[in-house]
């Protein structure tokens, strides 16, 4: 979308642009008697429409540019702030509900947006814990944040060991989502016996297959419960 | 264009008469992408000239000595070297491929008959060595000419290998590779001056390394917030002081600048100094944020100063002085009216870059159009001057050419409106002793040299 010198562009495309600029624009033209002194006041929705398309369109890029990111949300923050004058707007997706015709757009369209930059932000940091290698041991005492060379192949496995302090939980949960189970779950225990109640009430063996003895249960129980202790408090489902 | 152009400055003393040199690259109106090219350098004495395309290719030019049977060629670029440094790659943990394109290349001190550089791409650096050989061995005892290997048994006598000369053959390859420390886009790197660490620097975070070891880098900033949604500013440019091997600096999407000194502690988050001019109310809009964005900061060669390169203007900071830039030049201030539709097609976030002349009497930087300025800081003139294949006669002077914003034309003005933004001349470099100054314009390398010369 270059304004490449004699490149003629369609005329329903020109109009409209022309009316989305010239109209909107008028508070960026410095002869303008009312800018001349006074910053801008209000954005249009159309400069607000246009930044948010923007943010999207980053956000779709398998590898967003942080900077091109980071620019276009700052200055969408500013036009959403000059659109709502008597709210002060928090970072956080709850927006105060204000007056006017076009702040249930504003606000629904606030509160998306804020949700969708806040959990794409969000992966970007899960996709750093995932591949950042493990930090060598501090003993090393070189000076600065030593920084680990480890190729990328290993981050994944990495993961299973000891906790870094980048990952999240939910970091883990994420990279066991897409793997079925379902083969492990039923094969490895007894086959059914009749009349046995599926009885396990607590997390970890909540999912394991119904036909058990209680007894083997409740020693399943303990081995689980011993393991899991070690490695994570036991959360719901895996 | 021959001749001396009229309608510029007068000539005098300190004016420099820029001719055209060369061009290189290819002519046609279809563009490969490939052969964008992303960043152009000097060596340390001017006698090489490297280039980086987005292909991932890197090409050398080498200055042709004087030549009295040749004296047109003098001071020509040629060809000298050119490889594949870096090639796309795919990250199997994130599902990306990773641009093969050269960001940056920065040269090391000739410290023997080899010459060395780094080059980067998103996310990898690495070292290049490129030596020549111009001799070869022959009559070895093992094998023949041919190199196949001779049986030992039909050995019976002993010579020694004499060197016989060939045809020059320049090799390039790679030395060290610096993986894996990026988790953002690197966007700079800078050789230090001890000649033995240089600094890399993503978005978010800059790296020291020594040149020796590449399996272990240092993090000296770390900008990244414990919550990324908190994230609202990223790193820019960096660069190492010239003379002061613990001082560096780096620009950020915010239009401040950091000094930093690595004696002061060993985690350089905080700065020793915080360049950043304050914003002027009258001229505040939307954009404000973003135009005062900094692409690129360098520091003279003197050392005493360093140049920021905003959207609109080149800041010339003195670093004794962090509240405001000694000078500012305005680049192309009649896009100001234009910052909507800029952002719209995004051109508002297009990169320049800046450079110093040699003796840091002058600063030059590209725009749009394929014009490109240059204000001489001692007499305070600028000129805009063009890249371009009309204006390409041998040694022609370049006319200097000018923007209307108007609506009264002049005869050779051009207007705002009638400028091309897909010609944008983002890297140039300034040869570091003389009057020779390489022009990047999209797959074209320009070279002007000074009349005088």
């Amino acid at each position: 979308m270059m304004l490449s010198k004699g490149l003629k562009r369609k005329r329903e495309e020109e109009e409209e642009e022309k009316e989305a600029l010239a109209v909107d624009a008028w508070w960026l033209d410095p002869s303008h008697p009312a800018v001349a002194q006074a910053p801008p006041a209000v954005a249009s929705s159309s400069l607000f429409d246009l930044s948010v398309l923007k943010l999207h369109h980053s956000l779709r890029q398998s590898e967003p540019d942080l900077r091109h990111l980071v620019l276009v949300v700052n200055t969408l923050r500013r036009i959403q702030a000059s659109m709502v004058p008597t709210a002060s707007l928090p970072p956080v997706p709850s927006v105060p509900a204000a007056p006017g015709m076009a702040d249930n757009l504003l606000a629904s369209s606030d509160a998306a947006l804020s949700a969708s930059m806040a959990s794409l932000l969000e992966d970007l940091s899960h996709i750093e814990g995932l591949s950042q290698a493990p930090q060598p041991l501090a003993d090393e005492g070189p000076p600065g944040r030593p920084t680990g060379g480890a190729p990328p192949g290993l981050g994944a496995l990495d993961l299973l060991g000891p906790a870094t302090g980048c990952l999240l939980d939910d970091g883990l949960e994420g990279l066991f989502e897409d793997i079925d189970t379902s083969m492990y779950d039923s094969e490895l225990w007894a086959p059914a016996s009749e009349g046995l109640k599926p009885g396990p009430e607590d997390g970890p063996v909540k999912e394991q297959a119904p036909e058990l003895d209680e007894a083997e249960l409740d020693y399943l129980m303990d081995v689980l419960v011993g393991t899991q202790a070690l490695e994570r408090p036991p959360g719901p489902g895996r | 264009m021959a001749g001396a152009g009229g309608g510029g400055c007068p000539a005098g003393a300190n004016d420099l008469q820029w001719c055209f040199s060369q061009v290189k690259g290819a002519i046609d109106e279809d563009v490969a992408e490939a052969d964008i090219i992303s960043t152009v350098e000097f060596n340390y004495s001017g006698d090489l000239l490297a280039t980086g395309d987005k292909g991932g290719r890197v090409v050398i030019f080498q200055r042709e000595q004087e030549n009295k049977s040749r004296p047109h060629s003098r001071g020509e670029y040629n060809v000298y070297s050119t490889f594949q440094s870096h090639e796309p790659e795919f990250d199997y943990l994130k599902s990306l491929e990773i641009e093969e394109k050269i960001n940056k290349i920065r040269w090391l001190p000739q410290q023997n008959a080899a010459q060395f550089l780094l080059s980067t791409n998103d996310k990898t650096i690495k070292l290049w060595k490129i030596s020549e050989r111009d001799k070869r061995a022959e009559g070895y005892n093992l094998k023949d000419e041919d190199g196949r290997l001779r049986d030992p048994f039909r050995i019976t006598a002993l010579r020694v290998p004499i060197l016989k000369p060939m045809d020059l053959m320049v090799e390039a390859s790679p030395r060290r590779i610096f993986a894996n420390a990026h988790t953002y886009h690197i966007n700079s790197i800078s050789v230090n001056s001890d000649h033995e660490t240089y600094l890399s620097a993503d978005d978010l975070r800059i790296n020291l390394w020594h040149l020796e070891i590449t399996d272990r880098s240092f993090n000296i900033v770390d900008m990244k917030p414990a919550n990324m949604e908190e994230l609202t500013e990223v790193i820019t440019a960096a660069e190492f002081h010239p003379h002061q091997c613990n001082v560096f600096v780096h620009s950020s999407s915010k239009g401040t600048t950091r000094l930093c000194d690595m004696r002061s502690s060993a985690l350089c988050d905080t700065h020793s100094k915080f360049f950043e001019e304050p914003e002027d109310p009258s001229s505040r809009s939307f954009f404000s944020e973003i135009i005062s964005s900094i692409s690129d900061v360098k520091f003279s060669h003197s050392g005493r100063y360093m140049m920021t390169r905003d959207y609109l203007s080149v800041k010339v900071w003195d670093l004794n002085m962090e509240s405001r830039p000694v000078e500012t030049h305005q680049v192309h201030e009649y896009l100001r009216s234009k910052l909507c539709s800029l952002y719209e097609n995004d051109c508002i976030f297009d990169k320049f870059e800046c450079c110093w002349s040699g003796s840091d009497s002058a600063i030059m930087t590209g725009s749009y159009n394929n014009f490109f300025r240059m204000f001489d800081r001692n007499t305070r003139r600028d000129v805009t001057l063009e890249a371009s294949r009309e204006n390409s006669k041998p040694r022609a002077s370049l006319k200097p050419r000018k923007v209307c914003t108007g609506a009264k034309r002049k005869r050779d003005e051009i207007s705002v409106d009638s400028l091309d933004f897909s010609k944008k001349i983002l890297h140039t470099a300034w040869h570091p002793a003389g009057n020779v100054i390489a022009v990047a314009a999209t797959n074209n390398l320009y070279i002007f040299q000074d009349k005088v010369n």
